[in-house]
């Protein structure tokens, strides 16, 4: 019969997992450039490769400490961001759309080449760079500690601290940013830009301050994701920001705790539903293999992007008035 | 899966393994390249001091497994009766290895020149089957403003629909392929009227039907790996011998390919520029108010350009499966950023321009591979994508105030 | 409104503006703007081409024409928003040419838009704080401390508040701007352009889809403007308007300007007559419009 038991606890780990705040964190990203101004960022996973590999090669091709490679990882996605940036900003919303998704496929398919396979380790990926992260850890137990279904080892709750710390700390900027008149002049971007540029903004400046703001967060993403896995360019596909994407609509695109929400109802359902239909299929329930029952996630999250975006546009924390489509 | 997703709990590496040696005279050869490709997946490894390699793939399913022969010391070749490249499956066991075995010999060397023709060639072709796509992206783009992101599933579906008349229904190829397009048609009329009609009548933003596209594109391509698998299949019949024409080599089906090409693309020139619907759908692009106060149906007129879409886009996929060649789930994708990379350089909502970017696009894919890994030929069309942006942003066919 | 300073019946016009006779291009005794050889072509289309046209400081001028004559091009052209083909204008003496728009409004010149641009989802005080010049906040990390930003961010404040209780929408402050009326939208887009105290106000088509209720007390505005030692340059279509509060008029046709003028001798030129009697009032020169016009008309042949 199926074990609803372990099919909660699973659901209950996603709840603070490091992956959660990690997508978290990467739709608070998305909010900033989307929902705030008005961008539309495709390339969230281009920030996120760009995080995970500049941290890995960064530690295992140049040796470098924790700091030098979270500031490495930074610095490469803020460029990244200008070359996007410059040419598309001055243009239609939907060309940024176009160039960003094929930037961050180029992205991928540098690390997936062979060509560099001595530095991104090829389709293999990279793994091995977690030494300097886990030295810091001030946690030292042997096995696992916690309770209920939160039982993890010293490294794994190390993850998850620092983890939401980012988050948090990444809310409480957005926070502040978005009640400053910083924020007003963006979200008059995302309302008009033509307005806004009327009254003496620098459109052009403030929409790329933005885009470098939440792909900065990406990037910061893109470390937090890799501490619990391997680095595996395929990970880094087009559809990893779709994902993002659903958890932005998901929780509110304009809203600041929105992405948080959104990622940890995202997750907690995923994974319910992917436990449940996996043992629903061993025990016989539907009449399909355990591959297809992994596909129908991704069926449920098209879905579910179509629908939130025809029904629920504001996502569930924001303001019905203040949803996040203007044009 | 290959795709995102995976979460801690899920398997962190691949599950699947080739693996080999290669050896020559009994020592151990370092350096050599092999790929294995296959599904939509591609990686390579080198042999390593013991000439042992080994490559993890997504999915426990078949694969092209090719050494590459120029990374072998000089003199020595695969040798004359083994397959390379090669198909290989695994068996009970989640690995599989795969041995070619080395004999002397040179390797039969092409002329640069020679082999620039034949890029050439492939890329007119890979051009043509863009086109196709691109021309319907481009006024589905031009008569709802909406960059329709499930084109790419319009394009496997004209494929998959093939592979399963043909392959697994067992009719003719031809009959098969006739269904496959009226079946592709229908697929642009309900997609129409299930979707995209209703979703007009709301008023739905552009930005918001877009989205709605992306998440329809997710959806469907993962129903066609529900049903259809993960695995790469081929079609019938594919990839015959070559046929040399002068220094070039091209299959007699790649010459049909560019002449169906063709002919449809000259078939929907005629359509756009002397017949009246042709007329309503260049007036409602232009301006769709302007067009509904003059008489014209605009539902109509999109819907038919839906229609239109869809069999050019399936058409496209049953081409782009023969050219691959094989037929799985998520092909289209693969194309689909080159076909608006095509539509863009063109000039978005231009249909001439569409086909000129299809063309820039094909060509400049193929001719990449002489200098570029052919792991990297899709990056430098994407490449070129961002610098026409930078350069000439209304792309090449395109009016200056169209991107205002 | 300040009452005080609002001629309501007769408004005091200003004359003596121009030097020699008034023909199209003349000069002024004080211009604030001069525009010289602007043209601007869309698709072989001369959308613009002003030879040369001066606006006079501290008068309010209009700027007329039949529909496709130009103006809003021309508009856009001086404020940034738009690249002419050719072409030199200065304002206050100082070259405009190739200044982006953001740089023009810093420099006192403010726009309003044709179809208002209030920016619906942002509440009517933010609306207009947004209008302020130089703000601190504004810039990107001192906006992580609101202590450098928070005085003047209360200045910004009650200014807007008594700009919004002078417009009569100060009881709608907090309400999103898209819950306003066509009319009220067009007046917290003035009201938003005073907040840089501009120098020169240009405004597109002020009274476009105002309620008629709300006419008097937008003219007393755009009066009020001058009144302040603004200059007022606009564009109009309702004659009546333009008579009533406009000390000089400039006309365009086909993109050039056909004639110059205080309000009633030029309603009598037989060139602004020509203008308004031989425009092809049906069609919208709107230049991207055009192959379209062209599918269309082989459309109605082929049904012939």
């Amino acid at each position: 019969m199926i074990d609803w038991g372990s099919i909660f606890s699973n659901a209950a780990v996603e709840l603070i997992s490091p992956t959660t705040a990690a997508y978290a964190l990467a739709a608070l990203g998305l909010a900033v450039h989307f929902g705030y101004t008005g961008l539309l960022n495709f390339g969230q996973a281009g920030f996120m490769a760009i995080g995970a590999y500049g941290y890995a090669i960064s530690v295992l091709t140049f040796g470098f400490p924790v700091w030098g490679a979270v500031l490495v990882g930074i610095g490469a996605s803020i460029v990244f961001a200008l070359i996007l940036g410059i040419p598309t900003l001055r243009l239609r919303a939907d060309y940024l759309a176009i160039v960003t998704i094929a930037a961050a496929e180029i992205v991928r398919l540098l690390f997936t080449t062979n060509t560099f396979v001595a530095v991104t380790g090829s389709a293999n990926g990279l793994s091995e760079y977690k030494g300097g992260f886990r030295a810091l850890n001030p946690l030292s137990f042997e096995g696992k500690a916690g309770f209920g279904p939160w039982m993890f080892s010293a490294n794994d709750w190390w993850n998850i601290i620092v983890g939401w710390s980012v988050v948090i700390l990444a809310v409480l900027f957005t926070w502040l940013l978005m009640r400053s008149p910083w924020g007003r002049v963006i979200k008059g971007i995302r309302e008009d830009e033509d307005a806004v540029r009327a009254l003496g903004k620098n459109v052009y400046s403030y929409k790329m301050q933005s885009l470098i703001i939440g792909g900065v967060f990406g990037t910061l993403a893109g470390m937090i994701f890799i501490m619990p896995r391997a680095v595996i360019p395929s990970a880094y596909a087009t559809s990893l920001t779709f994902f993002i994407w659903a958890i932005l609509l998901l929780g509110g695109a304009a809203t600041i705790l929105g992405p948080v929400l959104g990622s940890i109802v995202f997750w907690v359902l995923l994974s319910f539903f992917s436990g449940f239909i996996a043992r629903a299929v061993e025990a016989g329930w539907f009449p399909i293999s355990e591959v297809q029952a992994g596909q129908l996630r991704f069926i449920l999250v098209g879905v579910a992007i179509m629908l939130l975006v025809i029904f629920r546009p504001q996502g569930l924390l924001g303001n019905k008035k203040e949803m996040s489509f203007v044009k | 899966m290959a795709e995102a997703g995976s979460t801690g709990t899920d398997s962190e590496e691949y599950e699947y393994f080739f693996l080999g040696n290669v050896q020559y005279e009994d020592e151990p050869l370092e350096g050599v390249e092999i790929t294995v490709e296959g599904g939509g997946f591609k990686a390579s490894a080198e042999t390593d001091a013991d000439g042992k390699w080994r490559i993890g793939v997504p999915e426990k399913a078949s694969y092209k497994v090719t050494l590459d022969e120029d990374t072998l010391p000089k003199g020595v070749i695969v040798a004359e009766d083994e397959e390379n490249p090669r198909t290989a499956e695994f068996g009970l066991t989640n690995t599989k290895s795969v041995n070619f075995f080395l004999g002397e010999g040179t390797r039969q060397t092409v002329s640069f020149f020679d082999q620039l023709l034949n890029r050439l060639a492939n890329g007119v072709n890979f051009g043509l089957l863009l086109a196709l796509a691109a021309i319907g992206l481009s006024l589905i783009y031009g008569t709802t403003g909406l960059s329709n992101f499930a084109h790419s599933e319009m394009i496997t579906f004209g494929a998959l629909m093939l592979l399963t008349f043909s392959s697994d229904l067992g009719f003719p190829v031809w009959i098969a392929i006739i269904i496959a397009l009226l079946l592709s048609l229908g697929l642009g009329w309900s997609l129409d009227g299930v979707i995209w009609k209703p979703l007009r009548r709301r008023g739905v933003g552009v930005i918001q039907l877009m989205i709605v596209s992306i998440g329809l594109s997710l959806a469907m391509r993962y129903t066609y790996q529900f049903f259809y698998g993960g695995a790469t299949r081929q079609l019938p019949g594919a990839s015959p011998a070559d046929l040399q024409l002068g220094p070039i080599s091209l299959s007699w089906i790649d010459l049909v390919s560019m002449g169906v090409s063709v002919v449809v693309l000259l078939g929907v020139a005629f359509l756009l520029m002397r017949t009246r619907i042709g007329k309503a759908t260049r007036a409602v692009a232009d301006n769709a108010s302007l067009a509904a106060t003059s008489g014209i149906d605009v539902d109509r007129v999109i819907r038919i350009v839906w229609v239109l879409g869809a069999g050019l886009a399936g058409l496209s996929g049953i081409l782009w499966a023969y050219y691959r060649p094989g037929v799985s789930w998520d092909m289209g994708f693969q194309i689909l950023l080159l076909v608006f990379a095509a539509v863009t350089l063109g000039g978005l909502g231009t249909a001439f321009g569409a086909l000129i970017g299809s063309l820039i696009v094909g060509i400049f894919v193929e001719l990449s591979t002489l200098w570029l890994p052919s792991d990297m030929k899709f990056v430098s069309a994407l490449v070129v994508l961002i610098l026409v942006l930078l350069f000439r942003p209304q792309g090449i066919l395109g009016r200056r105030e169209r991107i205002g | 409104m300040s009452s005080e300073t609002t001629p309501t019946s007769k408004p005091v016009k200003s004359t003596g503006l121009h030097l020699g006779d008034a023909e199209p291009g003349c000069r002024k005794v004080d211009p604030i703007l001069v525009a010289d050889g602007v043209t601007r072509t869309f698709g072989g289309l001369t959308a613009v081409d002003v030879a040369h046209v001066e606006i006079p400081r501290g008068a309010i001028t209009a700027l007329i024409g039949p529909n496709g004559a130009g103006k809003t091009t021309f508009f856009n052209l001086l404020t940034g928003f738009d690249k002419p083909d050719s072409g030199t204008w200065q304002f206050d003496g100082r070259s405009l040419a190739h200044v982006p728009a953001y740089r023009v409004a810093r420099m006192g010149l403010i726009r309003t838009f044709q179809l208002t641009k209030s920016l619906g989802l942002l509440s009517v005080l933010d609306n207009m704080k947004l209008g302020a010049k130089d703000q601190t906040g504004e810039n990107l990390f001192r906006s992580l401390l609101p202590f450098l930003w928070r005085k003047q961010e209360q200045q910004i404040e009650a200014k807007a508040v008594e700009l919004l209780t002078r417009f009569k929408l100060d009881a709608k402050q907090h309400d999103y701007a898209a819950s306003l009326s066509g009319g009220q939208r067009k007046l917290l887009e003035m009201a938003r352009a005073l907040m840089s105290d501009p120098t020169l106000v240009m405004l597109d088509e002020p009274m476009a889809g105002v309620n008629p209720a709300l006419t008097q007390s937008l003219l007393d505005h755009i009066l009020d403007l001058k009144t302040q030692g603004m200059t007022v340059l606009f564009v109009e279509h309702d004659m009546h308007m333009v008579r009533h509060i406009a000390d000089w008029v400039v006309v365009m046709a086909e993109g050039r300007i056909v004639a110059e003028g205080d309000p009633h001798s030029v309603m009598q030129d037989q060139a602004v007559i020509d203008a308004y009697l031989g425009a092809h009032h049906d069609t919208d020169l709107g230049a991207a419009h055009t192959s379209n016009v062209e599918a269309v008309k082989e459309l109605i042949d082929d049904e012939q």
